[in-house]
């Protein structure tokens, strides 16, 4: 999530049940919530920020075909088509004995390439620079963001809402 | 807080101290951010000491050859093997706890998933050294991987199972160190956030990859750890399975059997968790996770080998019973050499440190005390040594052939590179420990409220 151009109010609170409740309570008055950021993955977050379940296991699925495909591919042509070799009468094609090499490509592939689609996906890579709003929120404080580019949302409203649930600190960013 | 909603009757805290966010962060960071003790110091000496004879004795064996090792024509595989089968199972209980026990959604893993998967990469890193020495021309290596060549483009040969081994080998450890590497980055952020210095900063910026906390990336992250779990449950089955293979598609006697796979498996995650258990006992000391790493957690893993003690058992009955079922009298005569034969000194070795030894961990007494458990876990490690020893060496040194029979003993070069292998795995074990948080700290925090009494307060 891109926040070094937006308008943000955000709340930041000390325990994470505060911010749920916190969380709810906004939801009740219409006004959307932008992000939430917590120093570990907290449940009963999915609804208020109205998330899908997450479609990597689509990504897997196929990842995985993928290397199960390459693997017998490559084993089959290398062993029948490119260079046979008799090995104790062996059929060129072996095929059982080439499923224990596909099963690994298939783990390696779908691993590797679930990771690379989570890191891409989430904007993850060496080097990124960090947005933090609150200095403590990788470590034990819990930020609720919600964008204030809309005209019909109102800081102060935003603020007593979240300090009635236990904010410590309300502020309005940029 | 809201305590009530947390409080149980019948589950104990998973966390024995009641900590704020803050202090875990505290606790799990300082080794981390602050100066090591001297006992650190003079484990690592100590290690690195291990690992210095080591790399001189591979060296020399690289220099002379194979030659310099005990082995015959008859007993073609010995040390090296047992120790590579050791290690790979070693490797095997890191990967148990944080992905088939995440599956099972065991929350008690959050405090030991990091070290045991740690212990898992450097596990397989010292078991992947035996097989490539004994290549005798090691800097050949790269040969059991196929790639285009100058050799007419001549592939390796996929109906070998030893050549699965270095797939799933492989396979094993880039995917354990992906799942390792994954749970650490918001942890590197964390670190980043805490750090003070530019350096520092820099440091775990680059690692943390821009970590911010966003739930969003939660979100897709827990589904990442779910999917890597299922990914590695069935390949840690897969890896000890195929290793089984080296020896079950073989034609010997003690080692033509179907049930080596299951038997293999069992025996890694037992002499994985008595590893465990080995070092997750003096880290707890020596780093102050006594809170984290609680005696719950300690009598679990007592549980466990106690459970895949009772499986290795059943297996070794089972090999017998077979041996004589079969009515294949090299087959019985295998099993019965085994047992009374000229190496019988080994397999009761193996029986006395697996069969029975675990037993004591019915008792509680006994999985409460921190010495007698460090004593037992140690005593599975060598039996589980023996274990391998006793299927290699005693099945190879008597085969169809009496005029063939030898015997075998080590050179001082084996023992010397095995010295050198535990060397390797505690220097990386400790740089572990100094240098990155070998507690999960973003997991720990999850289960802060578990089972928490409501007396107590944030």
């Amino acid at each position: 999530m891109k926040n070094a151009n937006r308008k943000l109010i955000f709340g930041v609170f000390e325990d994470e049940e505060h911010l749920i409740e916190a969380g709810k309570s906004l939801r009740d008055y219409n006004i959307p919530i932008l992000d939430i950021y917590t120093p570990f993955p907290v449940h009963g977050l999915d609804e208020l920020l109205e998330i899908k379940r997450s479609r990597l296991p689509i990504i897997t699925f196929f990842a995985c075909l993928f290397g199960c495909l390459v693997a017998i591919y490559f084993q089959v042509w290398t062993s029948k088509y490119s260079w046979p070799l008799n090995i104790g009468g062996k059929p060129f094609n072996s095929f059982v004995a080439f499923i224990p090499v596909a099963f690994e490509i298939t783990v390696l592939m779908g691993a590797l390439i679930t990771v690379a689609f989570f890191l891409y996906r989430c904007g993850l890579f060496p080097g990124k620079k960090e947005t933090i709003l609150d200095a403590n929120m990788t470590n034990y404080s819990f930020v609720l963001a919600i964008e204030h580019n809309n005209a019909a949302i109102d800081f102060d409203q935003v603020s007593t809402i979240m300090k009635k649930h236990g904010a410590s600190e309300v502020v309005n960013h940029g | 807080m809201s305590a009530d909603t947390h409080t149980s009757k019948l589950r104990n805290p998973l966390i024995t101290k009641f900590r704020s966010y803050k202090e875990i962060s505290d606790d799990v960071f300082k080794s981390v951010e602050g100066s090591p003790s001297k006992l650190w110091y003079i484990g690592l000496s100590i290690s690195i000491c291990a690992l210095v004879m080591g790399i001189a004795a591979v060296s020399y064996q690289i220099i002379y050859g194979i030659g310099t090792w005990g082995l015959n024509k008859t007993v073609g595989w010995a040390w090296d093997i047992t120790n590579f089968v050791f290690w790979v199972g070693i490797g095997h209980a890191g990967t148990l706890i944080s992905a088939i026990l995440l599956l099972f959604r065991q929350k008690w893993r959050t405090s030991v998933n990091r070290a045991a998967e740690a212990m898992t990469i450097f596990a397989v890193m010292c078991a992947g050294i035996f097989p490539i020495i004994h290549m005798g021309r090691p800097w050949l290596a790269h040969w059991v991987f196929p790639y285009p060549n100058m050799r007419g483009t001549l592939w390796v040969n996929f109906r070998s199972p030893l050549l699965w081994d270095v797939f799933a080998i492989s396979t094993y450890f880039i995917v354990s160190a992906v799942f390792w590497y994954v749970g650490m980055i918001p942890d590197f952020a964390s670190l980043r956030d805490r750090a003070k210095t530019g350096i520092k900063k820099s440091i775990y910026r680059f690692f943390s990859f821009g970590w911010n906390g966003s739930h969003r990336t939660w979100h897709r992250y827990e589904m990442l750890c779910l999917i890597l779990a299922g990914l590695a449950t069935p390949l840690v089955v897969s890896v000890h399975t195929i290793v089984s293979f080296d020896f079950a598609t073989s034609v010997i006697p003690g080692w033509h059997t179907t049930i080596l796979p299951p038997y293999f498996v069992a025996g890694a995650v037992f002499s994985g968790f008595a590893m465990v258990l080995t070092l997750l006992i003096i880290t707890r000391k020596v780093m102050n996770f006594e809170n984290y790493i609680t005696m719950g957690h300690i009598e679990a893993m007592c549980k466990i080998v106690l459970l895949t003690g009772m499986f290795v058992s059943l297996a070794y009955m089972t090999e017998f019973f077979v041996a004589w079922y079969s009515g294949n009298e090299y087959e019985r005569y295998a099993f019965i050499n085994r047992a009374t034969g000229p190496m019988c000194w080994a397999y009761w070795i193996m029986v006395t440190c697996n069969v029975i030894s675990p037993h004591f961990f019915w008792f509680k007494k006994i999985r409460t005390n921190v010495a007698a458990v460090f004593i037992l876990s140690i005593i599975v490690n060598i039996g589980m040594w023996f274990e391998r020893f006793v299927i290699i060496v005693t099945s190879l040194h008597r085969d169809y052939l009496p005029s063939s029979w030898a015997s075998y003993s080590p050179t001082k070069i084996e023992v010397i590179t095995f010295i050198g292998s535990f060397g390797l795995f505690f220097t990386l074990f400790l740089l572990f420990v100094r240098f990155l948080p070998a507690i999960n700290v973003a997991e720990v925090k999850t289960v802060l409220k578990f089972a928490r009494n409501k007396n107590e307060k944030c």
